[in-house]
């Protein structure tokens, strides 16, 4: 139930972010419409005060936020996964100094992080999918760290030591495939995490720049007409709201999937 | 417990001396000298070494680092580049609104989440279970800022209830005022937070509601409500103790964007302005706290956790087992 949910959001979001790379209502430029029309038939989700088409810019936002949230998420699991791995093979104080390390990563807050590197290096698509994708990454390091030792304690692990198995096959043809399903999940709660921290970095006025459009900067558009215009503030919610509901869908179930004890829960 | 204490303890302070080189690393690897921020593009020789030597970014690294630990365990955060006053002041004077949003919100949503969880759980078969949960669902795939904006546009521009933003001039003087200026953030953030919470509570409870220790106390003759009081509230708080650390410090930072849009005078807005106007020492400052902030309050929720559950401080293995 969750999973279809969560695959027909997600296939709907893709289809117009698809869709806008071919075909647009009208020109991102076009500043032909009336000025904070409400919506018809010319105008779907109306105009802007620029006159400006809200559908064409919430069509761009829709693919912008699924690159980024894309993007950041694999960022997040190769770095994670690696860091992790390699985490969980350290012993003593070494293990004490990485795992603290790893603590103040993740309590040094994503969209600090994010806001810091877009406001240095000037904000761009590429600084916040960078910032996203590492801050995120502790999140995944600390899950995967603690998934391989829990995996390394385990007998199969000890009896293919002894049998001579090498650490990097041991790596591969046991922690890896016991720990996929996990990461599956997380993976998806990530993207999620990555369009939302986009839409608040570009409300702030540091996420991706014009001319390309973002959700978060069209709602801090609106925010200054919502009296006199309140439909520009709908659309681009609902869309973020679509794409993580989405995720977050597809991560549950994924997870009653791989662990059938939990699906009469849910 | 008292040697989990010390253990614990060693390693809250070793994440607060790494939070510091962090922090201390991540602003020097930002490329530009800070002492460009007091000056004008046409500044002589002369005006950029006195700058650096102010700033003190003239010294080998290893210097400044020394100096900047020194600064700080004397509680000097250093002076703002953009207005010139002491940055510990001016952070505990936007701790007054960011702090009071942060706890009120906090409580608040516990105690709905505490409920409604429960609700959820209790019914998990019935519509109303299901609806509860469908709703928080929703709530957690919102961005926070979309609350806002739309509880500024009912309740401030069409019901005229409360104010779109901003907080009096004269704080707390007038509590009355400051409440109300504080209504719409807070219950933003209730919201988005609520919905967080719930989901845990529901699992903590399901978990709880199934178990067999409770079908035990009631085969003994407890009534349900007693048991569940006895055993079953100890028992779901334990993992929820740890998510509760979590959303209160993410609540704090999560505070930066709803200040955004109520245009409140917190620490949030400080960070903002200060990124936009690149002054190094404020942002250091403003990072250090609220990175202190978090690391404290996640050791906080392991001590408390370790109280609440005796099975947890017999076990010999490290602070983060």
């Amino acid at each position: 139930m969750s999973l279809v949910l969560g695959m027909v959001l997600l296939v709907a979001v893709g289809i117009v972010g698809l869709v806008s790379v071919f075909w647009l209502p009208y020109d991102l430029a076009d500043t032909t419409g009336g000025r904070l029309e409400p919506p018809g038939p010319d105008h779907w989700l109306g105009t802007d005060k620029l006159g400006r088409d809200t559908a064409s810019f919430v069509m761009v936002g829709t693919r912008i936020a699924l690159t980024v949230g894309l993007s950041s998420m694999a960022i997040a699991m190769a770095l994670g996964v690696i860091v992790g791995l390699l985490a969980a093979f350290a012993t003593g104080w070494v293990d004490d100094v990485q795992s603290s390390l790893l603590d103040v990563v993740i309590a040094f807050p994503t969209l600090l992080l994010a806001m810091l590197i877009g406001a240095m290096q000037g904000a761009s698509l590429t600084s916040a999918v960078v910032s996203i994708g590492l801050a995120a990454s502790a999140v995944v390091a600390r899950l995967t760290r603690i998934l391989a030792k829990g995996l390394l304690r385990r007998q199969f692990v000890t009896a293919a030591r002894t049998s001579g198995t090498s650490w990097p096959r041991i790596v591969v043809i046991h922690l890896l495939p016991n720990m996929w399903p996990t990461l599956v999940v997380t993976a998806a709660l990530i993207f999620g995490t990555a369009v939302l921290a986009e839409a608040s970095l570009s409300y702030l006025g540091l996420g991706v720049p014009p001319p390309n459009s973002s959700l978060g900067r069209l709602l801090q558009g609106a925010q200054s007409t919502v009296l006199t215009a309140p439909w520009g503030a709908v659309a681009p919610g609902v869309v973020i709201m679509v794409i993580v509901l989405g995720a977050n869908s597809l991560a549950d179930g994924l997870r009653e999937r791989f662990d059938p004890t939990r699906r009469e829960r849910r | 417990m008292g040697s989990y204490l010390a253990r614990r303890a060693a390693f809250l302070l070793m994440s607060l001396v790494l939070a510091m080189l962090l922090i201390f690393v991540l602003l020097r690897l930002l490329p530009g000298d800070p002492a460009n921020a007091l000056l004008s593009v046409d500044a002589t020789p002369e005006q950029i070494e006195a700058a650096q030597q102010q700033v003190g970014s003239n010294l080998p690294v290893h210097e400044q680092l020394v100096r900047w630990v020194g600064d700080v365990m004397r509680l000097d955060l250093g002076t703002s580049f953009i207005s010139g006053t002491p940055v510990l002041p001016d952070i505990v004077s936007r701790l007054e609104v960011t702090l009071p949003l942060t706890l009120i919100s906090f409580v608040i949503s516990v105690m709905l989440a505490s409920g409604i969880g429960y609700v959820a759980a209790a019914r998990a078969h019935t519509r109303l279970g299901v609806a509860v949960t469908a709703v928080a669902q929703l709530g957690i795939a919102v961005p926070v800022f979309w609350i806002g904006l739309l509880l500024v546009w009912l309740f401030a521009l069409e019901l005229r209830l409360f104010p779109s933003g901003g907080f009096p001039r004269e704080g707390w003087a007038d509590p009355l005022a400051a409440l109300r200026s504080l209504f719409l953030p807070a219950t933003t953030i209730v919201i988005v937070m609520t919905a967080s919470l719930v989901r845990y509570v529901r699992s903590a409870t399901l978990d709880v509601l199934e178990s067999d220790y409770l079908r035990n106390a009631q085969a003994l003759g407890s009534g349900f409500g007693e048991a569940f009081l006895r055993h079953g509230v100890r028992n779901a708080s334990v993992p929820v103790i740890s998510i509760l650390g979590i959303e209160l410090a993410s609540t704090l930072l999560g505070a930066v964007v709803v200040e955004s849009v109520f245009t409140l005078p917190g620490l949030g807005s400080m960070l903002t302005k200060a990124i936009a106007q690149h002054d190094y020492p404020s942002i250091q400052g403003i990072l250090l706290v609220t990175t202190f902030f978090v690391l404290i309050v996640g050791f906080a929720a392991d001590v408390v956790q370790r109280l609440v559950d005796p099975r947890l401080r017999s076990s010999l293995s490290g602070a983060h087992a």
